[in-house]
């Protein structure tokens, strides 16, 4: 009784830090680009750099706690800027686009969780190198589909988005996909998923719903990446089927594991880290192209477990474990 | 629907063509994945590797004041470039692959990803992403035989790629070598017991494997005659998807896989009167099939053992 009253009320280490540190860095988010502190290139910076850690966040739920191997990702970031782009254009009045941009954003969101599902059903049969086929053979349809939609400009690129992202909204998003995150997988749903990857069939053995959970940890996978999407579609204010190509998700996959798998602080450096480096490596031109896969083949020599190896920093676990 | 016998067999004609090349990539990724159950993400790049040293090579060699004959030339540029493309598979293995044998299998995808696109880009950053245009080593001779056209270099690539297959085949399948590669696919942990050399035995399948890739590269440049730095990237994954289809691990799949993939490309344009959903109806096809028979078309089930 004692015991599962405490898991009941389990509270993760600093809650109270996490809220005042969540809510000091959205004021700052907002107040520094307004007061004219902050130059537009490093607002750039740091948008890019929030937009990459939704993203490897969401794609280190499927490869890092769940054990699946993702090589598809873009597919779904493409779902969600595509949704929301359309929905801003052409579906809401242009006067309450910075109204209604959240509205997009989640219903791109949900377009790409539902995408997800298409993902989901094939891995309760396939696993490893297949499953990693399929979401690569995902993420090549979908750049496929839209070159062949010309209402979205088919290979062209869509456009005419105003520019409806900003600071504040980055990094409101980021501080949600990491509370969902810490909160999923700290809780019975989030034990379920590292069970899978641990071991499928001893987590069934066990009565876990590994189906269920599948569809849960991909859609909700998509979901945030479908609203990275929504958010670098309305910060380029132009999107392309081939920015949605499988380049993208080998970017996102090398954030994720120089971070380190399974480590929500890892994804949140190995974002950060590489979208800098790759920033600063900008005047070797075409050489930073050379130098960022190089990295990524030592990294995984070397240290193969990412810069975190597994470990979480103590403000994202909770006080008990 | 119906359509002239001349047309469907000159349709027939270019699939196999295509087919040819995307076998000899499959071949590459099905002997790796055979070996040691990894999906070598970089071989795409070393048949484009491949393809920019045949063209050096043949712009080398006609460029020599010996007027060689033709054939010449040809076989010069693809022992030239099938020995290059070995030597870079095998140190592609020896430097990024062998020190990551022990760790997860995701270590090794995620290297190989990133040798592909250290490979592309290096390339970009060398050569320049302006597409180059491959010699012709042949003039090109048009052949017509009951309706159906064909070329002097369309049987060129069909005759090359079936002497490699069947080479490659006899070499899997009746040599003391094949017999050693088999065995390691079979069970890596006994086969050094039996004393076979492990490390030397998989150098050899990145050998031949990046070789056959190679060739590949040649011919294609011989038929398709543009190169850029990126051409792995689209080639590579339709092989990659024969080598699925087929079975992975299975030479005889692979082939079997590149030609499927070699009428897919062909017939969609025709069937579907549009070239732009060839993509989608290849990757929707992968995954069809992945559903209903999840070991290819000519592979074996396994069993997962508790």
């Amino acid at each position: 009784m004692k015991k599962s009253e405490e898991a009941a009320g389990r509270s993760f280490g600093g809650t109270w830090s996490f809220a005042l540190g969540a809510l000091a860095l959205l004021g700052l988010a907002w107040l520094l680009p307004a007061s004219g502190l902050m130059n537009l290139y490093l607002q750039q910076v740091l948008m890019y750099v929030g937009i990459n850690i939704i993203l490897t966040l969401s794609l280190n739920l499927v490869n890092g706690y769940m054990g699946e191997f993702s090589v598809g990702h873009a597919g779904f970031m493409a779902v969600g800027a595509y949704v929301a782009a359309v929905l801003t254009v052409a579906v809401f009045p242009r006067a309450w686009g910075p109204v209604l941009f959240p509205v997009a954003l989640i219903l791109g969101g949900l377009a790409a969780a539902l995408a997800g599902l298409v993902v989901a059903f094939p891995s309760f049969r396939t696993r490893g190198d297949y499953l990693a086929i399929v979401t690569l053979a995902f993420n090549m349809i979908v750049k496929s589909i839209l070159e062949n939609i010309n209402a979205v400009g088919g290979p062209r690129g869509y456009m005419g988005m105003a520019k409806l992202c900003n600071l504040a909204w980055v990094v409101f998003w980021v501080l949600a996909t990491l509370l969902v995150l810490r909160n999923l997988i700290y809780s019975n749903l989030g034990r379920g998923i590292i069970a899978i990857r641990e071991d499928e069939l001893a987590a069934n053995l066990v009565s876990v719903n590994t189906p269920r959970l599948k569809i849960y940890a991909f859609c909700l996978s998509a979901f945030f990446a479908g609203v990275a999407g929504g958010l670098y579609a309305h910060l380029l204010q132009f999107i392309n089927p081939r920015s949605f190509s499988i380049l993208k998700s080998t970017d996102m996959l090398v954030m994720v594991y120089l971070g380190g798998i399974g480590s929500l602080a890892g994804s949140i450096l190995g974002a950060s880290l590489y979208t800098i480096l790759m920033e600063l490596l900008r005047p070797l031109e075409l050489w930073r192209w050379v130098v960022g896969p190089l990295l990524l083949v030592l990294l995984m020599i070397f240290r193969p477990t990412g810069i975190m190896g597994l470990k979480e920093a103590r403000w994202l676990k909770p006080r008990d474990s | 629907m119906s359509f002239p016998v001349a047309l469907v067999l000159q349709y027939l004609l270019n699939a196999l063509q295509l087919g040819s090349v995307y076998a000899l990539i499959a071949l590459g990724y099905s002997m790796v994945y055979g070996i040691l159950t990894m999906i070598n993400f970089a071989h795409g790049d070393i048949f484009m590797v491949g393809a920019y040293l045949a063209m050096w090579a043949t712009l080398f060699l006609l460029g020599l004041p010996l007027n060689l004959p033709t054939i010449f030339i040809f076989l010069g540029s693809l022992l030239f470039t099938m020995t290059v493309t070995a030597v870079l598979g095998v140190s592609i293995e020896r430097l990024a692959y062998r020190p990551l044998r022990q760790a997860p299998k995701v270590s090794a995808v995620i290297t190989a990803l990133g040798v592909g696109l250290f490979l592309e880009n290096f390339t970009l950053a060398t050569i320049g992403p302006e597409p180059r245009q491959v010699p012709a080593i042949f003039p090109v001779q048009q052949y017509s035989w009951g309706g159906v056209a064909f070329t002097n270099i369309q049987v060129l690539i069909l005759v090359v790629s079936f002497i490699l297959m069947v080479l490659l085949d006899t070499l899997v399948r009746r040599t003391l070598t094949g017999m050693a590669m088999r065995a390691i696919s079979y069970n890596r942990v006994i086969v050094p017991l039996m004393g076979v050399s492990v490390d030397h035995i998989i150098s050899l399948t990145f050998a031949i494997g990046s070789a056959i890739a190679g060739a590949g590269g040649l011919l294609y440049g011989l038929a398709y005659p543009v190169l850029d730095p990126y051409m792995g990237i689209r080639i590579g994954w339709w092989a990659f998807i024969a080598a699925v289809v087929g079975g992975i691990g299975n030479i005889r799949g692979a082939v079997l896989g590149g030609y499927v993939l070699g009428a897919v490309e062909i017939f969609t344009p025709v069937l579907l009167a549009s070239s732009t959903y060839r993509d989608s109806v290849a990757f929707s096809m992968l995954l069809i099939l992945l559903i209903f028979k999840p070991t290819g078309l000519l592979g074996r089930p396994t069993v997962e053992k508790v």
